[in-house]
């Protein structure tokens, strides 16, 4: 099997990231990052000497579980939503019929 | 651009007429049905079940269908920058209800992120359940006995909702889109099951059942036509008999289960089609138009689906305990299935006894079976007569005392239907309303008086009739009916009308 | 640095008995910030009418016997990555353009609980990805010891306010290093607390399971102060520790183990950050060990100790940060708030541009690294490696743990650089390798100044702890100071 990590990065898969996060690049731009994020992956590929394989992943350094929320409507007000709700609409981009508004979902018309 | 969205606009209300038509054709054939001889479907599906909570599934805003637009938000389902999710454990325990429902293994799980853009997902990505989801390994039986597996139940989030405004007359030439959050971060289960279902009737029976269980353990209202309960299909076909799975297609914007069916047969038979012509199909969303009744490709295929799946470093494991997994088991209902039993037990037609439970109202039955009513006339009334609002708020008392006067001939059977729909718009009990309009059943033998008085006035028609001639049986039942103020009972007039003719 | 600084502790004391007010205190603090703050540029905003109507008020509530709290009257800078409600919060970035939040994170609140007076917002490095805050899009802060040189970063503008006396009290968000890299770089003390300790409702995400928010001070009776407000169990942080925890372990009551003394104290120098990585400067080497020698003088045992597993915390920050904030920062697609490219004929579009023209270069490359991280078929060989290195870098930690107290390194390789010395991302990347492991980890880790090094730029020295440790990092932090200011110190 082909480790990813062995490959140095090509301009096409740094076009496929930049469209996958949503982000234009023009063809410098293109150029620059593809180098500059080769260098970064270059660099972490010191991790391949280590063996991690019976290795726990830790996604949280202080472990918790079972974190819950009560399930309580009356915790926020319809005073406070209604405050809530003419902030966020009063910074939208643009707002309609206290709505937010956005130029047409293309081919969303099913 | 990449807008793929797991969950299903629901834009045309189902009527509960809809929803009688496919409950009523529950499926006890498990032959492939109505492709071409020698193919088989192969179908699972992905049910989204909006949890009953009084909050959202990682922020304090209610949970509430409908309202005016972005009055049910909080900075945490609008994902204001800074803000962080936690946990609903209410929607925990809802979550873990319908995975003991579904004969699940209930294990340790944790949140990941799935992550697309979509204007109407706050946070452009879903907080979802990926490698380690709450609930594996279940199974439901459906009335007719095949059991379909249940791969996983997980919790998840919901989007808010765009519409369209068209462009007449605006000045943006391609009109624009209004978002609303109110149903964003809405909890929901995901129920997917393993694709052992093999048709369109299979497919309405499991998904009927599925709504009946999450209905009766209190975990969603199940409102199809809220979008409470959404439907996905995965769609594929095989030479029948095989046990090979071919390229599948999902189908969305299924929004009732009338057109899940059409839009699995549609599909089924476009799969076979494309094999017959020496094609075959590609793995893709597509659309189900129910104007034009057939499904259609979403747009943009060229991006490859690519969610990035990751733990959600903002939330931590939940672990339910043994302890508390028992608790909830120890108060769960009885399920759909048992309490069909209890109803077929009792002799009741297996028919109607799936639409008095999947209506939820087989405990009107058994109160007036116990009560010493006949459960034929009990469960004809739940059928026929009480598809409508406000059932499930009738006195069971009052029902059974209803069924009972029909039965000891104290009512007709049109009279009782009358009495009982003001049952249930002025729960009132059936005696008083049968004594407010005058209704007491005629026995027979006054009929049989009245109906000699008739024949001596019309001896023509009489003979006619007695000869064959059988349209002439409206107008004897008319006269009676005439001169009993529509107290006589149909059935009991057409009876002795045909022992009268043969004598 | 010609006066003595004026300390939050020094002020809230003289406001508490009448030989000051908040009023006084804030104008002082104005009247530093009107004189130097056009060249230092530590603030994206001062709140000057705001702070000013809070100060009244507090003077009213003390005058009227009220008890204000532990920083009544005294001014405090926040980084710009923190919620204000009603107050623009921008991340240093052109996509927050506009946008005000209508809500406080829970620090805020804590600090308005203890009677602290908001002066502004500080600059950063945007969504404080970087190490020089030359990467803000409201251009750089300078390091007010020498404004040819950058002040570190991503807090930055932080640094620069408590080090320029613009607040005595700044809070920053510590990733990678973003408070200790510039608090020794600027000369002043930084703390990052145990990972949960502190809320992180209202911080703006960058990495979620790294970011944590901690405090800026000219000492490090200061910093305890400021970081017993802070701390505390919040039920709107799910990562957040429960109190018992946080109370079983003194973390809520660090100030009592300052003047204790180190004697007895098992002290570790990490031996891989002490020269056998390049680029340490070695003035900066000779600091940390005349820190370490102090500790032995004051009998604590010091010996070497090793944590091979630390040189990979680079790599695995730079797998595991990226991910996480490219995720977290897809929502500035320009729908609800900030900045919206106009004119694009449908949604997809708008977001692109939107992003497009919003994000910097260094927040496009670290998105595009982590997009392409957690991609198909590089998950496992990148984030989950890297999440596995991490449990690695952990138990070597503990492992340390069993034989030291405490460990000790430099906060930077180096003293504050000139800017664009570190033009190319992944020399800037290297300069965090000290710092990153405690982040990786989740376990406290303080900055303090010691002496200087090249061209009289100070040097911090780092104290490591394990997880909820802060109590004896501060009890060995302080004597550190007390030998810093013994020896005649730079600060
Ligand atoms: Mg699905
Ligand atoms: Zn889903």
């Amino acid at each position: 099997m082909s480790d990813p990590t062995e490959h140095g990065l090509t301009r096409d898969e740094v076009a496929k990231v930049a469209a996958l996060a949503m982000l234009e690049l023009t063809d410098d731009e293109l150029t620059t990052f593809t180098g500059q994020l080769a260098a970064v992956l270059e660099h972490a590929k010191d991790v391949e000497a280590l063996d991690v394989a019976d290795v726990p992943p830790t996604n949280h350094p202080y472990p918790l579980t079972n974190v819950f929320r009560v399930d309580d409507a009356a915790a926020v007000s319809v005073e406070d939503k209604e405050r809530m709700r003419q902030a966020v609409l009063a910074t939208a981009p643009e707002a309609e019929d206290q709505q937010f508004m956005v130029p047409p979902a293309l081919g969303e018309e099913l | 651009m990449n807008q793929q969205n797991d969950t299903l606009e629901n834009e045309t209300p189902v009527s509960s007429t809809m929803l009688s038509a496919w409950t009523t054709e529950s499926s006890v054939e498990r032959e492939p049905q109505g492709l071409p001889d020698g193919w088989e479907m192969v179908i699972g599906l992905d049910v989204h079940a909006e949890l009953a909570t009084e909050t959202k599934m990682f922020s304090p805003a209610t949970n509430q269908f409908g309202g005016e637009p972005n009055t049910n938000i909080h900075p945490v389902c609008l994902g204001l920058p800074g803000t962080l999710p936690v946990v609903n454990g209410k929607a925990v325990e809802l979550s873990i209800r319908v995975g003991l429902a579904l004969n699940c293994t209930v294990q340790r799980c944790i949140f990941a992120r799935k992550n697309y853009f979509y204007p109407d997902m706050p946070k452009d990505y879903q907080i979802s359940q990926y490698d380690r989801p709450l609930n594996i390994n279940g199974s439901i039986q459906l009335p007719s006995g095949h059991v379909v597996g249940v791969e996983r139940a997980h919790m998840e989030e919901d989007t808010g909702k765009s519409t369209h405004v068209g462009d007449s007359g605006r000045i943006h030439d391609a009109g624009y889109s209004l978002v609303d959050y109110n149903r964003a971060g809405v909890p929901l289960l995901e129920i997917v099951s393993h694709p052992d279902i093999r048709g369109p009737e299979e497919a309405k029976a499991y998904a009927a059942e599925l709504q009946a269980i999450v209905i009766a353990v209190g975990a969603s209202d199940g409102k199809f036509e809220e979008g409470s309960m959404r439907v996905d299909a995965n769609v594929s076909v095989r030479p029948a008999g095989s046990d090979e799975l071919r390229t599948r297609c999902e189908i969305k914007n299924v929004n009732s289960l009338r057109s899940l069916g059409r839009a699995i047969q549609y599909e089924a038979q476009r799969h076979v089609d494309l094999y017959l012509a020496g094609d075959k199909p590609v793995q893709e969303t597509r659309h189900w138009d129910e104007e034009g009744g057939r499904t259609r490709a979403g747009r943009s295929k060229e991006q490859a689906e690519d969610y990035r799946y990751f733990a959600d470093p903002d939330l931590v494991p939940v672990d339910p305990s043994p302890q508390w997994i028992d608790e909830i088991r120890a108060a769960l209902p009885a399920l759909p299935r048992e309490r069909r039993q209890a109803l077929l037990d009792a002799g009741g037609d297996p028919e109607n006894v799936a639409m008095a439970v999947q209506r939820n109202l087989d405990s009107l039955a058994l109160v007036a079976v116990s009560a010493g009513a006949p459960i034929d006339k009990a469960l004809v009334h739940i059928v026929n007569n009480l598809a409508v609002d406000g059932a499930e708020e009738l006195n069971a008392e009052h029902f059974a005392a209803l069924v009972t006067m029909e039965s000891n001939g104290d009512l007709t059977s049109t009279q009782a239907k009358q009495v009982l729909g003001e049952m249930v718009e002025s729960g009132r009990a059936p005696a008083d309303l049968a004594a407010e309009h005058g209704f007491e059943a005629m026995d027979t033998s006054e009929l049989d008086v009245l109906l000699d008085g008739i024949i001596a006035d019309h001896p023509d028609e009489w003979q006619r009739f007695c000869d064959g001639e059988n349209k002439l049986q409206g107008m004897f039942t008319g006269q009676i009916m005439k001169a009993t103020q529509g107290k006589a009972d149909g059935k009991v007039i057409a009876q002795l009308l045909a022992s009268k003719k043969s004598t | 640095m010609t006066d003595a600084p004026i300390t939050g502790l020094t002020l809230a004391a003289d406001i508490a008995a009448g030989r000051s007010s908040a009023v006084a205190a804030l104008d002082g603090h104005l009247a530093r910030i009107a004189e130097r703050e056009d060249e230092i540029h530590a603030f994206n905003l001062v709140t000057a009418d705001q702070a000013r109507a809070a100060a009244e008020s507090i003077d009213q509530r003390l005058a009227a016997g009220e008890d204000v709290g532990p920083l009544a009257g005294v001014p405090v800078a926040l980084k710009d990555n923190m919620c204000t409600e009603g107050v623009a919060t921008t991340c240093s970035s052109r996509i927050l353009e506009g946008w005000i939040p209508p809500y406080d994170a829970t620090v805020v609140q804590k600090l308005e609980a203890a009677g602290a007076v908001m002066v502004g917002k500080t600059n950063l490095d945007e969504f404080a990805m970087g190490s020089s805050t030359e990467n803000s899009a409201f251009g750089p802060t300078l390091n007010p010891l020498d404004t040819s040189r950058v002040p570190g970063g991503s807090s930055g503008g932080s640094a620069a306010a408590v080090a320029a006396g613009f607040a005595p009290l700044s809070l920053g968000s510590d990733t990678g290093g973003s408070i200790r890299q510039p608090a020794a770089l600027c000369g002043v003390v930084g703390m990052k607390p145990s990972y949960g300790a502190v809320s992180r409702y209202g911080l703006i995400a960058f990495a979620s399971s790294l970011d944590q928010i901690g405090p800026f001070t000219h000492d490090v009776a200061d910093s305890a102060a400021l970081f017993e407000v802070i701390a505390g169990h919040d039920p709107q942080d799910s990562t957040s520790i429960p109190h018992q925890a946080l109370t079983d372990a003194g973390v809520l009551s660090v100030s009592e183990r300052l003047s204790e003394g180190v004697d007895g104290l098992r002290v570790g120098v990490i031996s891989e950050l002490m020269g056998s990585i390049d680029g340490f400067e070695p003035e900066v080497l000779a600091q940390t060990r005349a820190a370490a020698d102090a500790l032995a003088g004051a009998g604590a045992k010091v010996d070497e100790v090793s944590i091979p597993s630390a040189i990979y915390g680079l790599s695995a920050y730079y797998l595991i940060a990226p991910a996480e904030a490219s995720s977290n920062l897809a929502r500035y697609d320009g729908v609800r708030y900030g900045h919206r490219e106009q004119g694009k004929a449908n949604t997809g579009l708008m977001m692109s541009a939107s992003r497009t023209a919003g994000f910097g270069a260094e927040v496009k490359r670290r998105i595009m690294l982590g997009t392409y991280g957690l991609s198909a078929g590089y998950h496992d060989a990148f984030y989950g490696k890297a999440q596995r290195v991490r449990t690695l870098i952990i138990n070597d930690f503990e492992r340390a743990y069993q034989d030291f107290d405490v460990l000790l390194s430099p906060t930077s390789p180096c003293v504050a650089f000139p800017f664009g010395a570190k033009a190319d991302p992944l020399t800037m990347y290297l300069n965090d390798v000290a710092t990153i492991p405690s982040n990786l980890a989740g376990h406290p880790a303080l900055s303090v100044p010691f002496g200087t090094g090249a061209d009289n730029m100070p040097v911090g020295v780092q104290v490591l702890a394990p997880m909820l440790g802060e109590a004896v990092m501060y009890q060995v932090a302080a004597e550190i100071e007390r030998a810093a200011v013994a020896a005649g110190g730079a600060s």
